[in-house]
């Protein structure tokens, strides 16, 4: 449905893109994933046909960009990172103005506006200016404005920016809902949990590439621990260097009072503890965390996603 | 199409829903060209301020009695010398005349050629110039005839004569002429001491619209105002766009199948119909409340509004295509937009313009627009007269927009 071949954008010196290539098919949901600058907004960009790439080439539904009319751009809808409405107009004559952009008028207008409204639950602020609504509220329009021409592809630049978790929950079940209803969303962001609970497959992106791409689970397998386990120790434990020398240890880091182990396998947790108890250290408590994309990040960036 | 229309909607409706803009556009106008209108325009008599003289009358002769008093646009004022000087330096009179003593006896001799020829001072203060030649040329009047009254009286003109130093031959026809004064003034019904007057009146006339039209200084003015705030109406639509990219919204509607000439073509006519509604509201007051009128071709102003309105759309887009941020570009046009405003003689008008200075603001459209209106308004001239404005004005739109839509950038640097 969305095919990326190979794109390329550089600004001046600074390669913002190079070389993303993406397929994603009906009814699949893919997630781009990587810090501030790695080049997500660039590549919805060059998606929507709003910059042109140096090199490669998009295809929609086998369509190629013709243009700035090209009838390709009804096939898809763009919800900006940056919020794009008319503070100064109602959120209805907002929509109505997205969707006349598209051609829609008179009747059909009403029923995709009326439609839209009831997706997003703002049907009940029709009428009240923008600049009334509440951040989340304003992201949930910003999305049901790419939607009046009821796109097969939607293209979501982080929707759930600056948005309280309550508003970022029913923005999922729109998503989801999109989702069931067969759409293809391409979806961008910086939080990891996010991009695990919806997508099909992600892309992690760093510096303008994609460093890989897989299924939640594939790309978790990625990651050098099978587990984490989190011990919180009554008193000090002095013998570090040693348990990070235990065979199928991968990592040890220290919080507080708490030890962090990456083990390889699940196997490691019984002898850790034995080992841990036969070396002096009172332990209180014990939990077992699974890795996570950030964990994968990390292992092949060197850094996190918040503040790489 | 749809888009198209939906675009204008939307700009119209933010424009008539932000107050200050629709202050700005249609309430400022009217308000600055009523005071305009009115500060220029002829006043009613009764209402025209009599200019207030102080008259030091040192000489008290018959000549200097009841100096500038029974005029009409002046109020005499006896006072002593001592006060005046500091009266008109502190601007508490626009215009002081002393005449000194010993005035009369001398204007007498001076009169045939004799003796020195006495001053009478006139102080002013400098920001009233125009109230200082009246008032001189009231004296030159009044003095011609009240000396000539007087001076001709035999007995004192002979007295005069005797003074003077004339030769006998110069004497003996004074006296003779004198001898048929006396006897001309003796006559029945004659017209006594009546002294020598100008003999002749003024009468002026403005040429405006025809015969009896009154020249109406809300004309002009009204049309300096609309012009002054549709230029900054200008102002506000490029920094609009400018804001609009910041915001990413162009980015947004470029996801849309919209090609750039809806784009900037929707905003060239939603700045278009607003510019012509700011002439219309702007005029129409002015039709109801100070009698302005098309006195020349309707079809003219019609068409000098219509190109100026376009002119106005291609310069808000020519701001917006040069401009990098809203806050760089507000500074820079609201200082270019005064001063096309000025030099289109929308404060003054342009006539009062040095020679020079006239034939550099032919290159300011606005300075058109303004010939252009004055022309159909109080000018009452036919359609011809508005061609070349329109003209200059169509191609002043043309290449505005040209530049713009070769300028201007989607995306902000
Ligand atoms: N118009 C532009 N001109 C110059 N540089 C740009 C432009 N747009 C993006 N860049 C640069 O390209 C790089 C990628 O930017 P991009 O916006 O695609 O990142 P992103 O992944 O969307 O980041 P974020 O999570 O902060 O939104 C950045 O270094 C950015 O500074
Ligand atoms: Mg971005």
């Amino acid at each position: 449905m969305l095919v990326a071949r190979n794109l390329y954008k550089a600004y001046g010196p600074l390669q913002a893109v190079g070389g993303v290539s993406l397929d994603a098919g009906v009814g699949q949901v893919i997630g781009l994933l990587g810090p501030n600058g790695a080049g997500k907004t660039t590549t919805i960009g060059m998606l929507a046909g709003l910059v042109t790439p140096d090199q490669g080439e998009v295809r929609i539904a086998g369509k190629p960009f013709g243009g700035d009319t090209s009838e390709t751009k009804c096939l898809l809808g763009l919800v900006p990172q940056e919020l794009a409405l008319f503070d100064e107009l109602p959120a209805g004559a907002n929509l109505d103005l997205f969707g006349a952009l598209y051609g829609l008028n008179g009747k059909r207008l009403a029923m995709e506006r009326e439609r839209v409204f009831a997706l997003v639950g703002l049907a009940d602020r029709a009428k009240d200016k923008v600049d009334t609504f509440s951040g989340g509220m304003k992201r949930r329009l910003n999305l049901a404005a790419a939607l009046m021409h009821d796109p097969q592809v939607l293209l979501l630049d982080e929707p759930t920016v600056g948005v309280a978790p309550q508003s970022r929950n029913a923005i999922f079940d729109n998503l989801e809902a999109l989702k069931a209803a067969g759409k293809t969303l391409l979806y961008t962001t910086h939080y990891m949990e996010e991009a695990a609970r919806l997508c099909d497959r992600i892309a992690i992106m760093d510096h303008g590439k994609v460093i890989a791409e897989d299924t939640v689970s594939g790309l978790l397998r990625l990651a050098p621990v099978e587990s984490f386990v989190v011990i919180d120790l009554a008193g000090a434990f002095g013998r570090m260097a040693e348990l990070q020398e235990l065979d199928g240890v991968m990592e040890v880091s220290v919080s507080g009072a708490a030890l962090r182990v990456g083990v390889r396998g699940m196997e490691m947790v019984g002898p850790l503890l034995t080992w841990l108890a036969a070396n002096g250290a009172v332990v209180e408590h014990v939990r077992t965390e699974r890795p996570t994309l950030e964990t994968v990040f990390l292992h092949l960036t060197g850094r996190t996603l918040r503040d790489a | 199409m749809t888009a198209f229309i939906a675009l204008v909607r939307k700009d119209l409706r933010i424009f008539f829903g932000d107050r200050r803009a629709v202050i700005m556009a249609f309430a400022a106008p009217i308000l600055i060209g009523s005071f305009f209108g009115y500060v220029f325009g002829p006043k009613p008599a009764q209402e025209q301020s009599r200019v207030r003289v102080l008259v030091v009358d040192e000489d008290r002769s018959e000549v200097t009695r009841g100096l500038l008093a029974n005029e009409a646009t002046v109020e005499a004022v006896e006072a002593g010398l001592a006060e005046t000087r500091d009266a008109v330096r502190k601007g508490k009179a626009p215009v002081a005349v002393v005449v000194p003593k010993g005035f009369g006896e001398a204007a007498g001799q001076a009169l045939f050629g004799a003796g020195v020829k006495p001053q009478i001072g006139v102080l002013f203060d400098p920001s009233h110039a125009v109230e200082a030649s009246m008032v001189k040329g009231l004296l030159t009047g009044q003095m011609m005839q009240a000396v000539t009254r007087v001076g001709f009286k035999p007995e004192a003109a002979r007295r005069a004569m005797d003074g003077a130093s004339l030769l006998p031959g110069d004497k003996a026809a004074l006296g003779r002429l004198l001898d048929s004064v006396e006897a001309f003034q003796a006559r029945p019904g004659g017209s006594g001491g009546g002294g020598l007057s100008v003999p002749f009146a003024m009468a002026d006339e403005a040429v405006t619209a025809g015969s009896g039209v009154a020249y109406n200084a809300y004309a002009h003015s009204f049309g300096g105002m609309a012009i002054q705030f549709m230029l900054f109406m200008g102002i506000d639509v490029g920094i609009g766009m400018l804001l609009l990219r910041q915001r990413g919204l162009w980015r947004r509607f470029r996801a849309a199948p919209l090609s750039k000439s809806v784009l900037l073509g929707s905003r060239a006519v939603s700045a278009m119909v607003m510019g012509m509604l700011i002439l219309g509201v702007v005029f129409g007051f002015a039709y109801l409340v100070f009698d302005v009128r098309i006195s020349g071709s309707l079809l003219g102003f019609l068409g000098v509004c219509a190109a100026f309105s376009l002119m106005t759309a291609a310069y808000g887009m020519l701001i917006a295509a040069i401009g990098k941020t809203p806050e760089a570009a507000r500074g820079v046009a609201i200082l270019g937009t005064l001063l096309m405003v000025m030099l289109s003689g929308a404060w003054v008008p342009s006539f009062l313009f040095p020679r020079w200075m006239q034939a550099v603001t032919m290159a300011v459209p606005a300075r058109w627009a303004m010939d252009g209106l004055d022309a159909m308004t109080w000018r009452g001239l036919g359609v011809g007269e508005a061609v070349s404005p329109i003209l200059v004005l169509l191609g002043s739109a043309v290449v505005f927009g040209g530049v713009a839509v070769w300028r201007f950038r989607w995306e902000g640097e």
